[in-house]
């Protein structure tokens, strides 16, 4: 088998790890989806809103610092300390915590009951907000993220993979990053997966999920359920940001993963949580295989922008509802 | 007092059916297009016809455009940057293969063209409904950038992928290109503007606005009082994209004259112009003209106020713009979800009561 084979492969398992970072991103998505009906377009904000906060914590960054020089004609940049990761994380999350509890109140709640476009919109403002603020709160000068995950190639795929092809063949290269983000995101999802199935919380998120009203007839407060998913949510977001953060640092493109994740929802299903993940796996690894077979050496590159929706509104034209989600059912 | 109907009494069904059949909404119009004609040309420099005037003006098209698609036929689109982006191309590639050709047959012409991708692009309407269309409808927005992009054919093999608007003249009155007057240009942008908005007010008043209206509120419904729907949706694509177009081309060639297409058509085109419906009022040609004045107006008016009278850097006035502008558009979807347009018409309720109320 020649080198070409050997370099699809290699193609395809690093379409397999960015499928998983797609899925990270679309995960968020369906669990707001899912439980209250809104298509969260600020699912992408959130996460570079929590990878911002999360550098900023680790540096000791004084919020609103540009902010507060330029009215009160201070110098101010950092505190003097250092925060350790795990405990930086714990305060984003928190923040998140905040986040949510400050969207219900403040957004969602006066916005019950209007037509989903308008609620749409509600989030696309909600995202416009949030990057401005997070600009204004850390600053919006490209940060490196580094949360101990070990970058570059793996040396240990690269040596086990090695003996399968001849002189010229060195192994796979993987990213040890990408490694690190499909075992965190099998470990999110499995996580998610024995919270939804087995604990009271997830039985009532499964409840609002099927029906709204039945839900809220049988006592659950669709209110706190709202607040407990946009949690959730920030939780994701903040496993996304942090993984894409270490991946490509920190800056305004990050948000922009939202647009990667629509395709990988639109293909799996708004409201299936394995539609999100195979959806991504499809996606990731069709866009890297498009741009290797045809693409490239074809279309002059970077194929990768639109490929997915092209992807997923050819199958949509064939299964509308996509490949998992609910039997779309019209009624008079 | 001021605003009546009462007394304005019609004898035939020609008055009855005009497209504006209250007084005082003639009145007001005359009174406006004289402002605009033979008023405003004589106060206005370079400034505001660049920063005010010229964009107001091409985004009203583009939002009337999207609004005859969202508003009155329900698709949600989110390629309009894209659409605008064929419009701008088209237009180069009339005006640089024939030189001759005047100006308003190229932008009409590109117009056109427009349409017909618009229409390819929403064949899947037929199949995709609500969030899966307007994801669908990106698909457009990233490819046609991405097309605009790598084929050289585009921008005529030029170095920079740039294309540049040649000098072209309208009556003698030169309109595109560096050496254009700021009075004509606005004239030019404004005629359109004007012919584009009568047109699309008719349309939908008429049986095709009807067919749009029905296929927006309950589709299947629609279908079975016998609106056909791959008619009704894809002459809402065509038309919409008809305006997009001749937004994209007038915004290329007589207001920026010089364009890379990802910069200016990217997808924050595409939600700007989203935006200008929203807040203006779905389903509302007076909407399109409020939302695309609003949206216009505020960067200036914030620009104006922070970096001019705060002397602030021009960075944190532009992330104060974002929170401002998200807050806004939250703001104005919880306390009024239709738009400008609403609050226009509840104004006009009270004015027809006032100074009587009860």
């Amino acid at each position: 088998m020649g080198a070409e084979f050997y370099f699809g492969v290699e193609v395809f398992l690093n379409g397999l790890m960015a499928g998983v970072m797609y899925a990270l991103v679309a995960l968020g998505f369906v669990l707001i989806f899912k439980a209250s009906g809104i298509f969260n377009y600020a699912q992408g904000v959130m996460a570079l809103f929590a990878a911002l906060t999360l550098v900023g914590f680790q540096n000791g960054q004084v919020p609103f610092s540009h902010l507060i020089n330029a009215i009160f004609g201070t110098e101010l940049h950092h505190f003097s300390w250092q925060m350790p990761t795990f405990l930086a994380i714990i305060c984003v999350l928190l923040v998140m915590v905040v986040f949510a509890i400050l969207v219900e109140k403040l957004v969602l709640k006066h916005l019950v009951n209007q037509e989903p476009i308008i609620l749409f919109m509600a989030t696309i403002g909600l995202a416009y907000f949030m990057e401005g603020f997070g600009d204004l709160m850390w600053g919006s000068d490209v940060k490196k993220l580094d949360v101990g995950i070990p970058q570059g190639g793996n040396l240990w795929v690269e040596e086990s993979t090695a003996f399968l092809g001849g002189d010229g063949f060195f192994g796979f290269y993987l990213d040890t990053l990408d490694i690190y983000a499909s075992v965190i995101a099998i470990l999110l999802v499995s996580v998610l997966v024995l919270f939804s199935q087995y604990t009271k919380i997830g039985r009532a998120l499964r409840a609002v999920a099927d029906d709204h009203q039945a839900a809220l007839s049988v006592g659950i407060s669709l209110r706190t359920i709202w607040v407990i998913v946009w949690c959730i949510a920030g939780f994701v977001a903040l496993v996304a940001g942090i993984m894409w953060g270490s991946k490509s640092g920190v800056q305004f493109s990050l948000s922009l993963i939202a647009l990667k994740a629509l395709p990988v929802l639109m293909l799996g299903g708004f409201t299936s949580i394995p539609g999100a993940i195979i959806g991504g796996l499809i996606i990731g690894v069709g866009e890297k295989m498009f741009e290797f077979l045809i693409g490239a050496p074809f279309l002059g590159g970077a194929t990768e922008n639109w490929f997915a929706y092209m992807l997923a509104l050819i199958f949509l034209v064939f299964r509308p509802q996509g490949l998992f989600g609910e039997k779309i059912i019209e009624r008079v | 007092m001021l605003y009546r109907e009462a007394g304005d009494f019609k004898t035939s069904y020609r008055s009855d059916q005009q497209t504006f059949p209250i007084l005082f909404d003639r009145i007001a119009l005359a009174v406006a297009l004289v402002i605009a004609f033979f008023v405003v040309p004589f106060f206005i420099n370079d400034y505001w016809v660049n920063a005010v005037f010229l964009p107001f003006l091409i985004y009203a098209i583009a939002a009337i455009g999207l609004n005859i698609l969202t508003g009155y036929c329900g698709q949600v689109s989110l390629g309009s940057g894209g659409f605008m982006a064929v419009g701008a191309f088209s237009c180069y590639k009339l005006m640089t293969a024939f030189p001759e050709m005047s100006m308003i047959i190229s932008i009409i012409l590109s117009g056109g063209i427009t349409a017909m991708v618009g229409i390819v692009f929403g064949l899947p309407s037929l199949r995709i409904k609500g969030f899966y269309l307007a994801v669908a409808t990106l698909a457009a927005q990233f490819f046609l950038v991405w097309m605009f992009n790598k084929v050289q054919w585009f921008y005529n093999y030029s170095a920079s992928g740039q294309i540049t608007a040649p000098e072209r003249s309208v009556a003698g009155f030169v309109i595109t290109g560096p050496n254009a007057s700021p009075i004509s240009v606005y004239i030019f942008c404004l005629c359109f503007l004007l012919v584009l908005a009568v047109i699309a007010r008719n349309l939908t008043r008429g049986s095709t606005g009807r067919r749009w209206m029905a296929i927006r509120d309950m589709d299947i419904a629609a279908e079975i009082i016998g609106v056909n729907p791959l008619m009704a949706k894809l002459t809402a694509f065509g038309v919409s994209s008809f305006y997009v177009g001749i937004a994209g081309a007038l915004l290329f060639s007589v207001y920026l004259g010089a364009v890379e297409v990802g910069e200016v058509f990217g997808i924050n085109k595409s939600f700007l112009v989203l935006f200008m419906v929203i807040i203006g009022g779905l389903g509302s040609i007076f909407g399109s003209f409020a939302g695309a004045a609003f949206m216009v107006l505020l960067p200036v008016l914030l620009k104006n106020i922070m970096v001019g009278q705060f002397g602030w850097a021009t960075d944190i006035a532009a992330h104060f713009e974002f929170v401002i502008v998200g807050f806004l558009i939250i703001f104005f979807l919880i306390v009024e979800p239709h738009g400008l347009a609403m609050l226009w018409r509840i104004i006009k309720e009270k004015l027809r009561l006032w100074p009587f109320p009860h």
